[in-house]
């Protein structure tokens, strides 16, 4: 096939195979009001000087605001020897470089990688990462599917307390493959899952149970029990992590009696910029037991003919170029680079490090907190623990507090008011180690002022 | 050279079969199999109960670089799988006629003729 661009004659064919009239028609599910309509379009054939001022006046219009928002992605104070360090050559140029068993510097990392996520989760295998975090629980639970053979049934409990970002993502990943995800009401007083509300599937046939940790409400689950209860049940038990939180919280790998069986999370918060959305990267960590059901790559250790330590991947026979149509899983990113950041961030902190970390974002979100709340018209939501996220709410409809919000400066949070309208205007806030008592402050006297208008 | 015992009945696909007590049959795969798949990892059993159908994919057996499906020879319901494999994979490259694999009740030993002798399966995959 030559590598020259569509001629129109192709495009149009291609959008009369598709029944559109033209490309814009491909972008209506983008609302209005997120198009940037820049006025006027860069002129074909700028010169390069004319590119780069045009592009820095673009640049100015972003507005940079001091960051409140979590919901899945935190910004986090990064190390500069992270991306120092990543950013080489070595590290940066190569195109999927752990395949070349020579690339043994990059085999070792990914190892070290692995190594280290199976101590933060207290799980056995750690994998060398997936596409993204929902991607990674999608896989999660197929593999939980797939892996519980007691379970002649493909249901699987979700909570409705996970963000409603990791169930739409659940939802069309898995239900083209015929699981049926079943959803598990909290409680609404605490925003965690209601026990009472797992009594109804008792006398089901269960293949999973999905456990977030931190949950979608900043809530602490009660992990414990709900492990527990999977366990009793012939079920599998699927923790959704933050890795940072457990820096602070209690490893996947010791919930309950047995212990959760798969864990999975964004590792995002570990190194890696939030650059407006992504790349990001999923980790996913098992017990031995369930090795040959994982996907994704492998990394293993083991000694050459003259005794001599190396890295290979390992498992391979479950990948798509072997096994194809019935390979463990056809997604085939992994995200090398990010976790090659990630792995320099976590040595750089040390278990020590990332403790500080986890307890200085506990802090500031509760100074958050307690200032917000002070604040007349505002209340938390939902009562009981939180790690460093929170639901809050005032008089006025959500969107119209963080637009007011955002024209002060503050990037207030998430909107929760239209994917949970039982939680009427509901903002979902955080606060990590990078918001100061100073930033606190500010956020407070902006929403001062959005209340008085 | 591998060898091809005669008291069993083998399939194109590579596994055997020997009629035991009645009606069932015990299922492994032969010693050319073995040899052919290399150093063996790994063996996903099927789930004792379950019903199969004879030619159906029951089992997998990998090796370093490379997932085989293994196809019941008969119709009938899984009885036993070899539990010892779980933990111990390699014994069937050390010997592939007592690492069974599983052991189906058949509905009709009759299907048991379908299969190949040992010197017709030998003849097939080391012809001259």
């Amino acid at each position: 096939m030559p590598f020259i661009p569509h001629t129109q004659a192709d495009i149009q064919a291609m959008l009369a195979a598709l029944d559109v009239h033209a490309i814009d028609d491909l972008f209506d599910e983008i609302p209005a009001s997120l198009r940037a309509d820049i006025d006027p379009a860069p002129t074909p054939g700028l010169k390069e000087m004319e590119i780069a001022r045009l592009m820095r006046e673009r640049a100015r219009l972003n507005r940079p605001l001091l960051c409140f928002a979590g919901g899945g992605a935190y910004e986090h104070h990064i190390p500069a020897a992270v991306w120092t360090v990543a950013g080489r050559g070595e590290f940066y140029s190569a195109y999927t470089p752990y395949q070349a068993e020579a690339s043994q510097g990059t085999l070792q990392t990914l190892y070290e990688y692995q190594s280290m996520m199976a101590g933060l989760t207290g799980m056995e295998v750690a994998n060398a990462s997936l596409y993204d975090a929902a991607s990674g629980l999608a896989e999660a639970v197929l593999m939980a599917v797939r892996a519980n053979r007691e379970s002649q049934s493909r249901r699987v409990l979700v909570p409705r307390s996970l963000p409603p970002v990791y169930r739409a993502v659940l939802a069309s990943i898995v239900q083209a493959q015929a699981l049926e995800l079943i959803e598990l009401p909290y409680d609404p007083a605490t925003g965690c899952t209601d026990l009472a509300g797992l009594d109804a599937h008792a006398a089901g046939d269960i293949a999973a149970v999905v456990i977030p940790q931190p949950n979608g409400f900043g809530g602490l689950e009660p992990v414990d029990a709900l492990t527990d209860w999977a366990k009793s049940h012939r079920a599998l038990a699927v923790a959704l992590v933050n890795p940072t939180a457990l820096g602070l919280l209690k490893p996947p790998g010791e919930w309950g009696a047995a212990g959760a069986d798969i864990a999975c999370g964004n590792g995002q918060p570990l190194g890696i910029p939030l650059a407006g959305g992504g790349p990001y990267f999923g980790f996913l960590c098992c017990r031995k037991a369930l090795v040959h059901s994982m996907p994704g790559r492998l990394v293993g250790r083991t000694m050459d003919l003259d005794g001599k330590p190396g890295f290979t991947l390992t498992l391979q026979a479950r990948e798509q170029h072997i096994r194809r149509g019935r390979a463990t899983s056809n997604i085939c990113t992994n995200q090398g680079l990010m976790v090659t950041a990630a792995t320099i961030y976590l040595a750089l902190l040390g278990p020590e490090g990332l403790k500080q970390v986890a307890l200085a974002c506990h802090h500031q979100t509760r100074a958050l907190l307690a200032t917000l709340t002070g604040i007349a018209g505002v209340e938390r939501v939902f009562a009981g623990p939180c790690f460093h996220e929170a639901v809050y709410r005032t008089p006025l409809p959500a969107a119209t507090v963080l637009e007011g919000l955002a024209e002060r400066g503050i990037l207030g949070g998430v909107d929760l008011s239209g994917a949970y309208p039982e939680l009427g205007a509901a903002i979902l806030t955080c606060a990590t180690e990078l918001r100061t008592e100073a930033d606190i402050a500010a956020y407070a006297e902006a929403l001062r002022a959005v209340l008085a208008d | 050279m591998s060898h091809f015992p005669d008291d069993l009945k083998y399939a194109n696909t590579h596994e055997w079969a020997k009629l035991e007590d009645g009606d069932t049959v015990r299922v492994g795969i032969s010693d050319f199999a073995q040899s052919e798949l290399g150093d063996v990892v790994f063996v996903e059993l099927p789930v004792v109960g379950r019903k199969v159908k004879a030619g159906e994919a029951v089992a997998v057996v990998e090796s370093v670089k490379a997932a085989s499906d293994i196809f019941s020879p008969v119709s009938g319901e899984i009885v036993a799988t070899n539990p010892a494999l779980a933990d111990t994979p390699e014994t069937l490259n050390e010997d592939a006629y007592a690492a069974w694999l599983f052991v189906v009740q058949a509905d009709a030993t009759a299907e048991l003729d379908q299969l190949l002798s040992a010197a017709a399966y030998q003849e097939a995959v080391e012809p001259g």
